[in-house]
């Protein structure tokens, strides 16, 4: 047969048809994805930081919206209570740091020291994967004040006069501190034994013939090779910290007298119970940007102080 | 030499052992309270074996009383399940989009994609739950479930899988004459099974134990998924503290069941994402 286009023509409308078959296929595949994420995310953030401009409550409907400019934002830095959010939010990083190093230590200790490892992997893992309000429930009633099984046994070894946890307003924010640490543990652990299996044995093997001790291996070399690691924990464990919400809103609801309300709970306050939609938005605003500027960090520090 | 080693490995392990037993004290007081008599809950020393068993008393309150948690478990199975099933279909088909497929927005997109994944869930509530409620999604499963169903983390876990496939096989299946719908059905999942397994483990846990969304976006009581339910319950059954760690109780176990039933997958895919719920 003899075709009447030149052969290259036809290669190239081939090519061109197939390119855009390509493009349907390929959009068929990350569609739904993609109409999720513009819907449910993407959509939402820009009404996040259309709204913490605006003055409205939930009820008063959309004809009730009056514009503010920064007027939300400005209110925010003079708002006691949010202030208050705020720096216990930075209170809370406090955790970040304590639960890296435990894990660190347990990471070391179950890869190299101790038999049944899967058995020690499993039992420090269990408070992440466990359901935080059951477990949250459980330490409310283990730190109940006057007659919960903490306080009995601090009693019973002396201390006459026990702290009364989340009941006081001096004590209820290292609590919660503390049960997050105990939750935050597994993950991190597991994240550490990873890390620690990817460090090349005869690194070890060389320091032993040098007759380097355990000490001196971990910190010339388990410590710099894992900073890697430790760089990833920290970044997320900080960015964690400013989503807490679910130990806050079952164990203390932001109180005593404020002792625990942290950005997030402020958020939902303001905008669910108070109805405050725009200034609640704001809070969202500065919530993002905190994020936005810890992510972005990330990337600068990275370079600085990681061993790759 | 070699002896005492393995001597400091057995007291190393004992006591690891012992500081294990501690760090799950809690769960262990939570269980055993869940088997006792009201009356001996706050006896001290602690009851470590209950003196009074009332198991069957206390578990059959809490799942067919006033707050029946029959109700509650059929809520959180239908919503966890469902939304496992369909992420992982939507996370799958995007993986593979932007791995497998050379298409003109590609990369554009995938930034895109990647830029929602810093937005913190809580700074879009509002708008969210605004929408939701003009759209008739709030106060239904349904907005529960498509509310997770579209996780960025799962695209980006999946798609490490995907570009690990040899882009050969995509090739010869192309010249074989099969369409993408079909070399994704047939051959692309089928050998990134094990990813898609770990991701669903992890993405049922989480929706399993997800407090936030459900707090705002389900008002009815019979809706009411596990983590409100035990709020609520908590609330209610004020002082009776063996019931409320029974229900605590119910709770997580199905999840301890899930963990170490796949605890293998779960700790690999944690590690290997570095992936925080």
């Amino acid at each position: 047969m003899i075709s009447k286009k030149p052969p290259e023509a036809a290669d190239k409308r081939k090519a061109w048809s197939l390119q855009q078959g390509e493009t349907l296929a390929g959009f068929l595949f990350v569609g739904p994805m993609l109409i999720g994420v513009i819907i449910l995310v993407l959509i939402p953030i820009i009404a996040t930081l259309v709204l913490g401009f605006a003055d409205w409550n939930f009820v008063q409907g959309f004809d009730g919206i009056r514009w503010v400019g920064f007027q939300n934002f400005i209110n925010l830095f003079q708002d006691e209570m949010f202030i208050r959010s705020v720096r216990n939010n930075f209170i809370f990083l406090l955790t970040v740091p304590i639960y890296m190093l435990v894990s660190m230590v347990l990471a070391v200790l179950i890869d190299r020291y101790v038999y049944f490892k899967g058995f020690f992997k499993i039992a420090y893992f269990v408070p992440y994967v466990s359901m935080t309000v059951a477990v949250a429930v459980v330490w409310q009633v283990l730190f109940q004040p006057s007659y919960g099984p903490i306080n009995e046994m601090l009693k019973a070894v002396g201390i006459t006069d026990p702290p009364k946890w989340i009941a006081d307003p001096n004590f209820a924010l290292i609590s919660i501190m503390m049960i997050s640490i105990w939750i935050s543990i597994g993950f991190n652990m597991i994240i550490y034994i990873a890390g620690l299996q990817s460090i090349p044995k005869d690194l070890y093997e060389a320091a032993d013939i040098d007759g380097a001790n355990a000490w001196t291996k971990f910190r010339r070399i388990t410590f710099p090779l894992l900073s890697p690691t430790s760089f990833f924990l920290l970044v997320t464990g900080i960015i964690a910290t400013f989503k807490v919400f679910d130990i806050i809103a079952v164990m203390t609801q932001g109180g005593p007298i404020g002792s625990t309300t942290m950005m997030v709970w402020y958020l939902y306050d303001t905008a669910f119970v108070n109805l405050k939609v725009g200034y609640a938005s704001s809070i969202a605003v500065v919530l993002f940007i905190f994020v936005l500027l810890i992510t972005l960090g990330q990337w600068i520090a990275q370079k600085k102080w990681v061993n790759y | 030499m070699r002896e005492g080693l393995e001597w400091r490995k057995v007291i190393m392990t004992i006591i690891m052992f012992a500081g294990s037993i501690l760090f799950l004290l809690p769960f262990i007081w939570m269980l055993v309270t869940s088997f006792k008599v009201e009356t001996d809950v706050f006896t001290y020393p602690i009851q470590w074996i209950p003196r009074k068993w009332n198991v069957i008393e206390n578990y059959k309150e809490v799942w067919f009383g006033q707050y029946p948690f029959t109700l509650y478990y059929w809520n959180s199975i239908k919503v966890a399940v469902t939304t496992t099933l369909l992420s992982c279909l939507v996370s799958a088909m995007a993986a593979y989009g932007f791995s497998k497929i050379k298409f003109a927005a590609s990369n554009f997109l995938f930034l895109i994609v990647l830029i929602t994944y810093m937005i913190p869930g809580q700074a879009i509530l509002i708008p969210q739950f605004i929408l939701y409620r003009n759209i008739g999604l709030f106060d239904s499963h349904l907005g529960l479930i498509l509310l997770g169903s579209f996780s960025v983390l799962g695209t980006f876990m999946l798609r490490q899988f995907f570009m690990g496939l040899h882009q050969e096989y995509i090739e010869s299946a192309k010249i074989d004459g099969a369409g993408h719908p079909r070399i994704f059905w047939s051959i692309a999942l089928p050998l990134v099974k094990p990813a898609v397994a770990t991701y669903a483990i992890l993405r049922f846990i989480w929706t399993w134990n997800d407090y936030q969304n459900p707090l705002i976006f389900i008002r009815s009581d019979n809706l009411l998924t596990l983590p409100i339910a035990i709020q609520k319950f908590t609330s209610m059954s004020g002082e009776f503290y063996s019931l409320i760690m029974a229900a605590a109780v119910s709770a997580i176990l199905p999840l301890i069941i899930v963990f170490i039933m796949g605890q293998k997958s779960v700790i690999e895919g944690i590690a290997l994402g570095g992936v925080k719920g």
